[in-house]
């Protein structure tokens, strides 16, 4: 039951969070010289300028009947290009959001402070109002009503929640030019950390953070009695704010190639791409340690961490994607899917990416090395990457992985798409002291530790039978431990021999007979 | 081909079902249950309740499980055992064969003998059909009673809690779970459950449960002539063994179905195992102590069933269970108990008890006054390694050598306070700089 001051937060959450979404369609945008010559190439400038002369008398009341516009104004001007035979002249540069982003005139561009500072204190100051209260119960595995509540069961709520993320993604990743009024209002807070204007993914990297932030404030609530949890929870909130928001945007501000020092290849599919080798090796020294230390961090780090500590060492405690999963996605951790038929298809799509990654990394080196586009006479490097880039990058990894929490878990992407879990597993698997022990045979098979396994592993199967839990797609989250009503499930990092006993029984308490594996 | 014929699909039979499989790929082997069309986990009745899982959630196989090991399942109430036939009667009349008859079919409610035991709103706790008649009866009521504080009354009492519902738990005993555990225990899990809110009266009784005109409770009456106004009463007095069905078949019945360590009634190929079963005579387990001769625990209905299938496999082998071990929660406390851990200290038997200065964690062990090996260890809000625990009583380990070890008894989670300095006066516990940073106010 909501206290009154959780009634009072969740309202503002939803005030701020409608002025944040309502923002969206509170400018104006009219075409003019000065926009024009503001955002696009001065070669390009006179063909634009007069392709779009007929925009120029309007203002437009949203983005869309303006973007429609100067669209076909560009598309126009391309195929007379074309008619001409003038190839040279085609723009291929997509100015649709820079070009309104620029357009923006009226009420709302001029008090976009005004709105970002509003809609973010409600948001945030509403959030927290909400979770907070809760510490006042006393500590424990609170997960009741899960399944009685739309929001966590795939009903309505959760329905209306996952619309929203993949409609969110959608833009985000394909057509940024009608969140612009979002980019105008970061624009003050990315001026300040980096020197320059906010793009969508300065817009998006900030939201991100906002909610591994706040959600983790929830984490921190619910698993009062859980040290594991809480301290896991504290470090995704620090690598996210200190290691993938602020260090890149402080580099960029004094000029050095941004990079989040703790992503790695291949999760960071373009590490190796020819533009960002070119610009470590322009940045001298520090760029140089970039490129080695990315590359030694999967190179190196993954099997030694992995080995000491399994594949959680990362995944549930330093990874962004993972951090959103443990925080902002927590609450829908139930939702994964625990048929065998869906570890079996999980087998072999995440692993079908890694393969995908490295034939498409290593046909991007071969051309960077060797100027030549295909690798072995026909697997072309730039078709490869921007198909990787579309399907895996945009679509899998944001539409599919984080849209999709509301239906299909908050562990999506890491469990079929993420080429770098898909490592780290094998890794996991075959070569490492990490295990989830199984308590003798006090394993009662309700179902609660499988239940609530955000990688859908059936864990009761192994917990019943006394079998410890080796797994490959396991990101030592502690949940299953955590919601274990009779202590059976231990995470520990131990000797290796013990780790997978082929010969030893397996239930204790019965000395009748001897069950073997 | 020998047609083994399992009478309840709970955890017993379907152990059984399973072990069969695993050892002998030719048997024909029939499940047969009234309750559910598949196997799942009673345990996890009160988590459909709190909403924590679905009813699909609780079951531990897949449904496609049963067709792929072969195990066919029958959904029906056996309703007449003819052994002189080896036949079965379902309820719609039709036979079934058998070469092995195993009765598996657990416990029913007990229900005590009240008066207005039949009003509507009165149930017990322990299968589906409770589930959704609880479900239905508890939706906007202003007070629920809770009529004993067992293990099935604590569960009833955090399910009505969890949907907010004002709970009062009559308990008879002068301290909770008196039959089980010691005074310091009880008042530790008489705290913990009214910190939750919820009103726990010891030495209360239920005289008479009052039902409005609908034939609804309205109301339950104390022995000392208290009235207090409620709409459920849920009954949680225990289990009996669910065998009215056997009463004309000639299989010896006492409290439960008679049986040898074979788990073999007086009738050649009819076996009982789990919560219905009764030893004639009382096992003891491989660690010399004495077992109950009826013992409605979801563990011994397991090792039952894994036992009992080596003997319908032709080895026939005795139940021989090892050093005793169960284990609950009470709300957000978890117990683990192992080895001989009797409320009262027996004569020869000394205790050794913890506390943790939150007073919501406890950890007591008993053993013997001569030479001091250790007999039985249980533990209060702390997880203990089964293995370890086990070892220890099996060998009688001295209580200081315990004591000193007591890291390998230790499962708590990773960064978990570390207590096992304190079980030998070693100071205050120390609380490492991340442990004070995120540890909860007691």
């Amino acid at each position: 039951m909501l206290t009154n001051i959780q009634r009072t937060g969740l309202t503002l959450f939803l005030i701020g969070f409608a002025l944040f979404v309502g923002s969206l369609s509170l400018s104006q945008y009219q075409l003019t010289d000065e926009v024009l010559t503001s955002t696009v190439k001065k070669e390009q400038l006179a063909g634009i300028q007069s392709a779009t002369a007929d925009m120029r008398g309007t203002v437009y009341g949203s983005a869309f009947g303006f973007v429609r516009d100067f669209k076909a104004a560009i598309a126009k001007l391309n195929e007379g290009y074309k008619a001409r035979n003038e190839k040279d002249k085609i723009i291929n540069d997509d100015y649709a959001f820079p070009v309104t982003k620029a357009a923006s005139i009226g009420f709302f561009p001029d008090n976009s402070l005004l709105f970002f500072c509003l809609s973010l204190l409600l948001c945030v100051g509403g959030a927290l109002l909400y979770i907070v209260p809760k510490n006042r119960q006393m500590p424990g595995i609170k997960n009741n009503g899960v399944f009685h509540n739309p929001a966590t069961n795939r009903g309505w709520i959760g329905i209306v929640i996952g619309s929203f993320l993949i409609g969110f993604y959608v833009l985000l990743y394909f057509y940024p030019e009608y969140l612009t009024n979002w980019v105008l209002m970061f624009d003050p807070l990315s001026r300040l950390l980096n020197g320059g204007p906010a793009s969508q993914w300065f817009v998006y990297g900030t939201l991100y953070t906002l909610a591994i932030l706040v959600m983790g404030v929830r984490m921190l609530v619910k698993y009062r009695g859980n040290p594991y949890q809480q301290i896991r929870t504290v470090s995704v909130m620090f690598f996210q704010t200190c290691f993938a928001f602020l260090i890149p945007e402080l580099l960029s501000l004094f000029n050095q190639p941004a990079q989040d020092l703790k992503n790695m290849w291949p999760l960071d599919y373009s590490f190796y791409f020819d533009y960002r080798l070119d610009q470590k090796i322009q940045a001298g020294s520090l760029g140089l340690f970039l490129l080695v230390w990315g590359t030694a961090l999967w190179l190196i780090g993954v099997p030694v961490m992995t080995y000491f500590f399994g594949k959680r060492w990362y995944c549930s405690w330093v990874c962004g994607c993972g951090g959103l999963a443990e925080t902002l996605g927590d609450p829908y951790r139930q939702l994964s899917d625990k048929r065998l038929v869906a570890w079996k298809f999980e087998r072999v799509v995440v692993h079908g990416v890694l393969v995908f990654a490295v034939v498409m990394t290593v046909a991007v080196l071969y051309t960077y090395l060797s100027g030549q586009s295909a690798l072995f006479g026909f697997l072309d490097s730039y078709s490869l990457r921007s198909s990787y880039g579309f399907a895996i990058g945009s679509i899998f990894a944001g539409v599919v992985g984080t849209g999709f929490y509301p239906f299909m878990g908050n562990r999506v992407w890491c469990r079929f798409g993420c080429p770098l879990a898909a490592y780290l597993g094998l890794v996991q698997r075959f070569k490492s002291r990490f295990r989830i022990t199984t308590n003798g045979g006090q394993c009662i098979s309700c179902g609660n530790c499988s239940t609530y396994c955000e990688m859908g592993i059936d864990v009761r199967w192994y917990a019943q039978r006394g079998q410890d839990i080796v797994r490959s797609s396991c990101v030592g989250c502690g949940v299953c431990s955590a919601v274990c009503p009779r202590g059976v499930l231990n995470l520990e990092n131990d000797d290796e021999s013990n780790r997978m006993p082929a010969i030893n029984p397996i239930l204790l308490g019965n000395d009748g007979i001897r069950v073997r594996v | 081909m020998k047609h083994i014929i399992i009478i309840g699909n709970g955890i017993a039979g379907i152990t059984t079902a399973r072990h069969v499989r695993q050892q002998d790929d030719t048997a024909r082997i029939t499940v047969i249950s009234a309750e559910s069309e598949h196997f799942y986990s009673r345990t996890a009745l009160m988590y459909i309740y709190m909403g924590h899982m679905t009813y699909e959630h609780t079951k531990p196989y897949e449904d496609w499980f049963w067709k792929k090991n072969r195990i066919e399942l029958v959904r029906g109430y056996v309703e007449q055992v003819d052994t002189d036939a080896r036949r079965i009667r379902l309820n719609d009349d039709t036979w079934l064969a058998y070469d092995a008859l195993v009765i598996a079919t657990g416990s029913v409610s007990s229900t005590g003998n009240w008066p207005g035991l039949d009003s509507t709103g009165v149930q017990g706790l322990y299968g589906l059909p409770d589930l959704e008649s609880m479900g239905h009866h508890t939706s906007n009521i202003d007070r629920a009673v809770v009529v004993g504080g067992g293990l099935i009354g604590i569960e009833l009492a955090e399910m009505l809690h969890s949907r907010h519902i004002p709970v009062t738990m009559l308990v008879r005993d002068t301290h909770y779970w008196s039959s089980t555990i010691p005074a310091e225990e009880g008042e530790l899990i008489r705290r913990h459950v009214r910190r939750h809110g919820v009103d726990l009266q010891l030495k209360a009784e239920l005289k008479e449960i009052l039902a409005d005109e609908a034939g609804h409770v309205r109301a339950i009456v104390t022995t000392d002539e208290r009235e207090i106004a409620c709409q459920f009463v849920g009954l949680g007095v225990g289990v009996t063994p669910n065998i009215s069905f056997l009463k004309t078949s000639g299989i010896e019945l006492g409290k439960g179905v008679l049986v040898n360590e074979y788990f073999e009634t007086n009738i050649p190929d009819v076996y009982a195992i789990g919560d219905c079963n009764e030893f004639r005579v009382p096992i003891t387990g491989t660690d010399g102590s004495p077992r109950k001769a009826i013992e409605q625990i979801w563990y011994t209905g397991r090792m039952h069933g894994e036992t009992l299938a080596q003997t319908l496999c032709g080895n026939r082998t005795a139940y021989q269970p090892g050093v005793f071990f169960n284990s609950a929660k009470f709300f957000d406390i978890e117990y683990q108990t192992y080895g001989t851990m009797n409320a009262k200290l027996a004569e020869d038997e000394q205790t050794y008890y913890w506390e943790h200065p939150n007073g919501q964690q406890c950890l007591r062990i008993n053993y013997e006054a001569k030479g001091e090996g250790v007999v039985g260890i249980h533990a209060f809000g702390l997880r203990l390694r089964h293995a370890v625990c086990e070892r220890w009583i099996r060998e009688h380990c001295p209580l200081p050598e315990v004591l000193s070890q007591f890291q390998q008894a230790d499962f708590n989670p990773e960064f978990s306070e570390n207590y096992t300095n304190q079980l030998q006066g070693k100071g205050p516990l120390r609380k490492n700089w991340l442990q004070r940073l995120f540890s909860t106010a007691n």
